[in-house]
């Protein structure tokens, strides 16, 4: 890679293959500074990182927030509800305030699909996609390549399985972009009301058989099941779900093989995972949640210092 | 005033004529049409190498007003209109408060009387306040000067109460619009339910909520003999559906609208607001198939589906952004450059389509050349090629799918009554 | 079209590196002190060479660390090539080490202000002194070494190109003007 023109990370789909290995090769180097007594560098110095999250989440805000302090820029977490949003500003407003006050990094979790693109239009800070609405979270996919490769050697070839509402993640759409741009054979599995229409034009391969989609993996993703969604009867109930489609040790047991079990959490125990596998050996769960960090690092210093053409 | 039109080409389907005239117009009649007129007459236009014909006719626009001015006004909106060769516009009746009593058609009325450059008509709602519960006095809007009803923008989700309204129009003998569309299907869609929803994370909307519902209504206008006329076709099957109820005998006319026959769902990419419509653009095939359909005639009409939103609607997330986009300035250039240039239609099945053929579905005597016709005449540069920006609209409101795209066919002149409303520089 | 000149053939290269190491030796009673600290990319195989050479002399392995310093170059922001970051790895506590610390050519001294500033949040180090194998002058820091393979007076337009067996396939130092030209 001779130079990172891309302002933005809004998403695995718009990133070529080089683009795709740069973040992970470069995030390689970052896991490194977690290490040290002192875990900070000061790449970032004196830049300023705004967390403008319109969701609620812990976990990749918090992530986000270790990522910009170890590369010792400025933090400021901005939460807005979006119940708040319909009297208030627009995005595009608040965005352009924040920017007013000198934010060079836009870090945006919103629930509408669309929305950190349309921000990056309109504003010249950088904006990273923390997650938008069912489209796209590619910090998430990339920490979870990044796990991939560190635990496997590489992506070529591997044998992916994402499991559970892909019709409702942005998680299972940017991994399918970057699992397939970097030559990973990708298969979804999940109810049918669960498979969003013409999933496989994205290059993966579609089942509703659990057991067929984990007897050919290397490595399984499971996604959250968020059963308060939807209040529609065709989604299935929680007990059910778990049954056909749980992450179990019996289900690990009968494939004779290691397999990596993946999870962008929060996990939910005994309804897409037992707590068997959660805490088992094949789960790498908990280094995603280190390697994040990494990736998130990498993803703000190459943003931060992109070179646009 | 009279003003004489010299050596245009004259297509009107009324009178299947299509070639080189001269067309006389004296108060606001056409009193001559015929291969040299040397009669004098106080404007003269030289229209060599150009289109005449009938004034168009959009059966299906928003003019906002009463309680949405801040989109349009009936007199932005009919000078929009005036700009791309409209001379009738049927007004949509989803207004704040909606045109659901006479009070408030007299009112609209008399803002059309007031302001309108070109002739607006009125479609009052099919229920109270459009909710679909209660049916509005068909009897009484038919009096205060409404031409049709409709809850556009909603369907009458109640088969009950939609079978109710047929029976009454058929006995008040008015057309019925339908918007097709079951909301227990589209749910909270906001684009084409398909590959670019799902790569795109928007929530879709199925070809199925509209086709099931064109049915319905088919079906119930078969059962009651109500004249129903489909809005805004944008599918295949509904096409389909459409065609077969025609030759059943069934009265029923269909529309589409220039977006549907021009774009596709892909165009969403980029989360773009101004191509966020009800119904929404579908699929490569739809597309086809609404071509289709308008040449073999299962599709009688295109009307713009004229609806100004301000920015302030339109420059939000998509999800959240209002549905609907301009039309009145772009609906013939689109038409020209996707169904006459690609031979898909000739000159005088499109003119039928956008004047003839809506004048008659409302039961207007427009859309004809012949002697003694109201002078509604439009001069078209059918050749003149033109790009869409924000600053050459001059509907209040700028929300339009063309916009940057190149386009084909420039108004000249309008003419409405016998008086030039419209202009070209 | 740019005209090189050889300054340092592989034979230099080699002597030059003999003299440095036994120079640390001989300045360094206690080599159980002593780490060798490389910066990234030609830094880490001078290091590498100079502990071999060590080793010879010694019979000792003395700890061999890598530093990338992109993290840590003050010129992030400004326009230029597209930073790419190099690992980091020292395996081995600095606390109360004495390091050496191989870049292969000492110009601005940005780097080595850099690498000082890195290696201080890796711990506090009994001192730490510089080996290059080229200074060719024009600092813009006050930074000197402590050892030095040759002195190199440059003009500040002429590039000074290192090439190592390790990476570029030959050891050699040369020479040349950006315009093309040598004086």
């Amino acid at each position: 890679m001779e130079k990172w023109t891309k302002k933005d990370l809004l998403g695995l789909e718009e990133l070529s293959r080089e683009e795709i290995e740069h973040v992970l090769s470069t995030a390689e180097s970052f896991k490194e500074v977690s290490t040290r007594e002192i875990k900070k560098v000061p790449a970032l110095r004196g830049k300023t990182v705004v967390n403008l999250f319109y969701e609620p989440s812990t976990r990749t805000r918090v992530s986000f927030e270790v990522a910009a302090k170890r590369l010792s820029a400025d933090v400021i977490n901005v939460a807005i509800e979006t119940s708040s949003v319909k009297k208030g500003e627009t995005l595009t407003d608040t965005g352009k305030n924040i920017e007013a006050l000198k934010a060079d990094i836009i870090v945006v979790r919103h629930s509408s699909s669309g929305a950190p693109a349309m921000l990056a239009e309109s504003l010249k800070a950088n904006v990273v996609n923390a997650g938008d609405g069912w489209h796209e979270h590619p910090t998430q996919a990339l920490l979870d390549m990044f796990t991939l490769k560190e635990k496997i050697g590489r992506i070529q070839g591997l044998k992916v399985s994402i499991v559970g509402d892909i019709a409702h993640s942005r998680v299972a759409r940017s991994n399918i972009w970057g699992l397939t741009k970097l030559g990973a054979l990708v298969t979804v599995c999940a109810p049918k009301v669960l498979i969003p229409e013409g999933i496989e034009q994205m290059g993966v391969r579609v089942t509703h058989d659990i057991d067929q989609a984990l007897k050919d993996a290397d490595a399984v993703n499971v996604l959250r099941m968020q059963f308060e969604r939807d209040e529609s009867a065709a989604f299935p109930k929680q007990l059910e779900y778990f049954k056909t489609f749980g992450i179990t040790s019996q289900r690990l047991k009968k494939l004779k093989k290691n397999i990596i079990v993946m999870h962008p959490g929060p996990i939910n125990r005994g309804i897409e995972i037992s707590s068997e596998v959660a805490d088992g050996e094949n789960s790498v769960i908990l280094e995603q949640v280190t390697n994040g960090i990494a990736v998130r690092m990498a993803a703000l210093f190459l943003v931060s210092n992109s070179q646009q053409e | 005033m009279s003003i004489l039109i010299k050596q245009g080409r004259v297509i009107d389907p009324a009178n299947k004529r299509d070639g080189v005239f001269d067309l006389l117009i004296e108060k606001g009649k056409i009193v001559k049409i015929e291969e040299n007129i040397t009669d004098s007459a106080q404007t003269v236009i030289k229209a060599q190498g150009k289109i005449v014909s009938p004034g168009l006719v959009d059966m299906h626009v928003h003019l906002r007003e009463p309680g949405r001015e801040d989109k349009e006004t009936v007199s932005s909106g009919t000078l929009a209109a005036a700009k791309g060769g409209v001379t009738s516009v049927l007004a949509m009746p989803n207004t704040e408060p909606a045109i659901d009593s006479e009070s408030i058609v007299n009112l609209l009325a008399s803002i059309i009387k007031k302001d309108a450059k070109v002739k607006a008509y009125i479609s009052a709602a099919i229920t109270k306040g459009r909710d679909g519960k209660k049916i509005t006095d068909f009897k009484n809007l038919k009096k205060a000067g409404a031409i049709a009803v409709s809850d556009d923008g909603c369907s009458v989700d109640s088969k009950t109460i939609m079978l109710k309204a047929l029976e009454e129009a058929k006995k008040e003998d008015i057309l019925v619009i339908c918007h097709c569309e079951d909301h227990s299907l589209s749910k909270k869609g906001v684009m084409n339910k398909g590959f670019f929803s799902t790569k795109l994370g928007l929530c879709g909307i199925s070809k199925e909520s509209e086709y099931k519902m064109v049915a319905r209504d088919i079906e119930l206008a078969k059962k009651t003999g109500a004249r129903i006329h489909i809005a805004h076709v944008s599918c295949k099957e509904s096409v389909e559906i459409i065609a077969k109820a025609k030759a059943k005998g069934i009265r029923v006319s269909a529309e589409t609208a220039p977006h549907y026959f021009s774009l596709i769902d892909e165009s969403v990419s980029g989360y773009d607001t101004n191509m966020k419509m009800n119904p929404p653009l579908r699929g490569v095939a739809d597309c086809q198939a609404i071509k289709k359909g308008l040449a073999d005639g299962a599709i009688d009409a295109i009307a713009s589906d004229h609806a100004p939103h301000t920015i302030n609607e339109k420059a939000i997330e998509f999800d959240r952004a209002a549905f609907g986009v301009v039309g009145l300035e772009t609906e013939l250039a689109v038409a020209i450059t996707e169904l006459i240039d690609t031979g898909m239609l000739t000159w005088l099945q499109l003119i039928a389509k956008m004047s003839l053929n809506p004048s008659r579905i409302l039961n207007l005597n427009q859309g004809s050349l012949g002697i003694n016709s109201p002078a509604d005449v439009i001069v078209i540069s059918p050749d003149k090629e033109w790009v869409v920006e924000e600053e050459n609209i001059i509907s209040q409101s700028k929300n339009s799918s063309f916009l940057g795209k190149k386009l084909k066919g420039l108004i000249d002149y309008t003419i409405c009554q016998g008086k030039i409303v419209y202009q070209s520089q | 079209m740019s005209k090189e000149r050889i300054i340092l053939s592989d034979q230099d290269i080699k002597k030059i590196l003999q003299r440095l190491a036994h120079q640390i030796v001989e300045k360094n009673i206690n080599p159980g002190e002593l780490v060798l600290i490389g910066i990234q990319t030609r830094g880490v195989y001078i290091a590498q060479r100079v502990q071999a050479i060590i080793k010879e002399i010694e019979s000792q392995e003395i700890p061999l660390g890598i530093l990338g310093i992109t993290l840590y170059r003050d010129d992030l922001t400004t326009i230029g090539p597209n930073p790419v970051v190099k690992e980091t790895k020292i395996g081995f506590d600095i606390k109360g080490k004495r390091v050496i610390l191989i870049d292969d050519v000492l110009f601005t001294g940005r780097t080595v202000r850099a690498a000082l500033d890195e290696i201080m949040d890796f711990g506090r180090p009994q001192g730490i002194e510089l080996l290059v194998l080229v200074d060719r002058g024009h600092r813009e820091l006050p930074i000197r070494a402590d050892y030095v393979g040759k002195n190199m007076p440059t003009s500040k337009d002429e590039l000074v190109e290192v090439k190592l067996k390790e990476a570029d396939s030959l050891d050699q130092v040369t020479i040349k003007t950006k315009n093309g030209k040598v004086d």
